[in-house]
């Protein structure tokens, strides 16, 4: 297979990003007749030429559906799919393949966790334990097994920064807490958890943990191992690949503790109208027909990701984070919102007088695509006490001049309101 | 810029940072909330209904300068008009947000109203501009359901 990303550096220069641009075909789009500025990348990644061409290449080619064909397509196509979930494993560092599930995207993910590993370990009485910079995917689906179990959902507070006040945190580790759901890299402020200490700190009282890892998994290397959680959930879509795609992460223990989730073909190993038994994991969690095509683009997604390198790109984003964080602060009037010390890619900001959907617009006719709105994140809104922001969030395709696009036009929202 | 300097113009600047008639209404009859989830924009609509006319009208909310201007414009223009007026000014509002035909427009009895007429160009703010009548709906239906522009 070859992979457009040309270069394998431990360092992205301008040269190399601009190089690197070239493979997202849409980065060379107008919008209102301006240059396509793209900084919505915390909601969805835009996709690589090659993530493309696998789809297509797929259909093209060597479609059929998997595991059961005898014949030559579905073997390839089969093929194709299990080298997917090993190049999901490697790339979080899964001990084996049998950890990676795939899902639609990293809300179903919690989803199954909370409808099995829940329901089976979740009674009256029961804590779960998240954090206020949950977005809603990682608090809703505990909301409900809370009110399905009589459960009682604890939320750990952060400070005024948009950081977890760890200490609060622990102390809200009790004998009744059966899990502990959280972010690893939160989609409205950015903020970074100290997710390893925050494991231990849970593990030290036999709790297990479940990260969610939608945002992370685009921005900083990730190693479940390392990290020692129990479940790690992220969404293909984010990560440069196709939408409909996703991955949960358990440990193999969990796993197969673990009750089957929805029941239909290919989860089964024997079907009769008196008893089913189940396969094995992952297929004991992965019912009907997978999208084939979307784990096979996500693989190459990653096969991209990795050539790149995401120590390359951790460093890379960190960079222009902090030129974006420098030019933003400089506008008066207006004020970022998160401001951890640990942080990646997420540039939250308001300003005085003007409301962020009103900014978003004022962006949009300069050709810069942002978020305005509380980023389905709304309790962390709330605890900031505003009703939204603006966001810029970026990727490793975005350059300095972009963010020059971005502030110049958030003078431009300046003079209107002015 | 010409498309945004019509959208933001003067008088929708103003009455985002000078809403009239702004705040709980004590002898409202009728009350109705609405919200647009996409955004979290929400707006309470207070209503003093009598006879089948609307003798006072307020509003409260947290929205864009397009939402918080047109609730605001809204009150000014239905002070003192019937339940019938009101529902034919939505309806002639309706048509000059969203119509694509600018022959059709404006329709005369629309008054300051009409400098909304620029978010056309914006179809994706048109929940915005009508989420306050959407609510007005509501309140003069007496439904007790919140409104969502979804």
């Amino acid at each position: 297979m070859t992979l457009t990303a040309s270069t394998s550096t431990t360092r992205l220069t301008p040269a190399a990003v601009a190089q690197l641009r070239a493979d997202f075909p849409i980065l060379g789009e107008s919008v209102h007749g301006k240059p396509l500025v793209y900084l919505d990348n915390a909601a969805s990644t835009q996709k690589p030429q090659a993530v493309i061409d696998a789809i297509s290449r797929l259909y093209t080619s060597y479609y059929a559906n998997i595991h059961r064909g005898v014949h030559q397509l579905s073997q390839l196509s089969t093929a194709a799919h299990d080298e997917a979930r090993r190049k999901v494993q490697r790339f979080i560092n899964a001990r084996s393949d049998k950890e990676i599930i795939f899902v639609r995207g990293c809300t179903e993910a919690i989803n199954l966790v909370a409808q099995t590993f829940g329901r089976q370990n979740i009674g009256p009485g029961d804590e779960i334990l998240i954090t206020a910079m949950e977005h809603h995917s990682n608090i809703v689906p505990w909301q409900m097994l809370c009110q399905e179990k009589g459960a009682v959902l604890k939320v750990a507070p952060i400070s005024d920064q948009g950081e977890l006040l760890v200490d609060a945190y622990e102390k809200l580790l009790g004998e009744r807490t059966k899990l502990v759901a959280l972010v690893h890299l939160s989609n409205a402020l950015g903020t970074i958890n100290p997710v390893r200490q925050l494991v231990e700190l849970a593990h030290a009282r036999s709790i297990p943990v479940l990260l969610d890892g939608a945002q992370a998994v685009s921005h900083i290397p990730v190693d479940v191992q390392a990290l020692d959680c129990d479940f790690y959930t992220f969404s293909g879509h984010k990560l440069y690949g196709p939408t409909g795609i996703g991955v949960l992460y358990g440990k193999e223990e969990r796993l197969e503790a673990m009750p089957p989730w929805q029941g239909g073909g290919d989860m089964i190993r024997s079907v009769s109208f008196e008893k089913t038994t189940f396969s094995g994991i992952p297929f004991k969690f992965e019912a009907g027909t997978p999208d084939i095509c979307g784990a096979i683009a996500l693989g190459v997604a990653i096969d991209y990701v990795q050539q790149v390198g995401l120590a390359a790109i951790a460093d890379y984003e960190a960079e222009l984070l902090s030129y974006a964080t420098e030019q933003i602060q400089a506008v008066p009037g207006v004020r970022l919102i998160g401001t951890a010390r640990e942080k990646a890619s997420v540039l939250s900001f308001v300003i005085d007088g003007v409301h962020p959907h009103d900014i978003g617009t004022i962006l949009d006719q300069q050709g810069v695509a942002i978020r305005a709105g509380h980023h389905c994140a709304q309790p962390v809104m709330q605890r900031l006490k505003l009703p939204a922001t603006a966001r810029a969030s970026f990727a490793f395709y975005n350059t300095r001049a972009e963010v020059d696009a971005l502030v110049a036009a958030v003078y431009t929202v300046q003079e209107m309101f002015g | 810029m010409s498309e945004l300097r019509e959208l933001y113009q003067e008088v929708i600047l103003d009455h985002y940072r000078r809403p009239r008639n702004y705040g709980e209404l004590p002898e409202a009859n009728r009350e109705a909330e609405g919200h647009n989830p996409l955004c979290g924009d929400q707006v309470t609509i207070y209503l003093q209904l009598q006879d089948g006319l609307i003798q006072d009208i307020h509003f409260e909310g947290a929205g864009c300068a397009i939402s918080t201007a047109s609730a605001s414009l809204m009150t000014e223009a239905l002070k003192g008009k019937s339940v019938a007026q009101a529902a034919h000014l939505f309806e002639n509002f309706h048509q000059l947000v969203t119509s694509d035909d600018a022959e059709a427009l404006p329709a005369p009895d629309l008054g300051k109203l009409a400098v909304l007429a620029g978010v056309r160009e914006f179809p994706m703010r048109v929940k915005c501009a009508t989420l306050a009548w959407h609510t007005l709906n509501a309140a003069l239906k007496n439904t007790g359901e919140l409104v969502s522009t979804e």
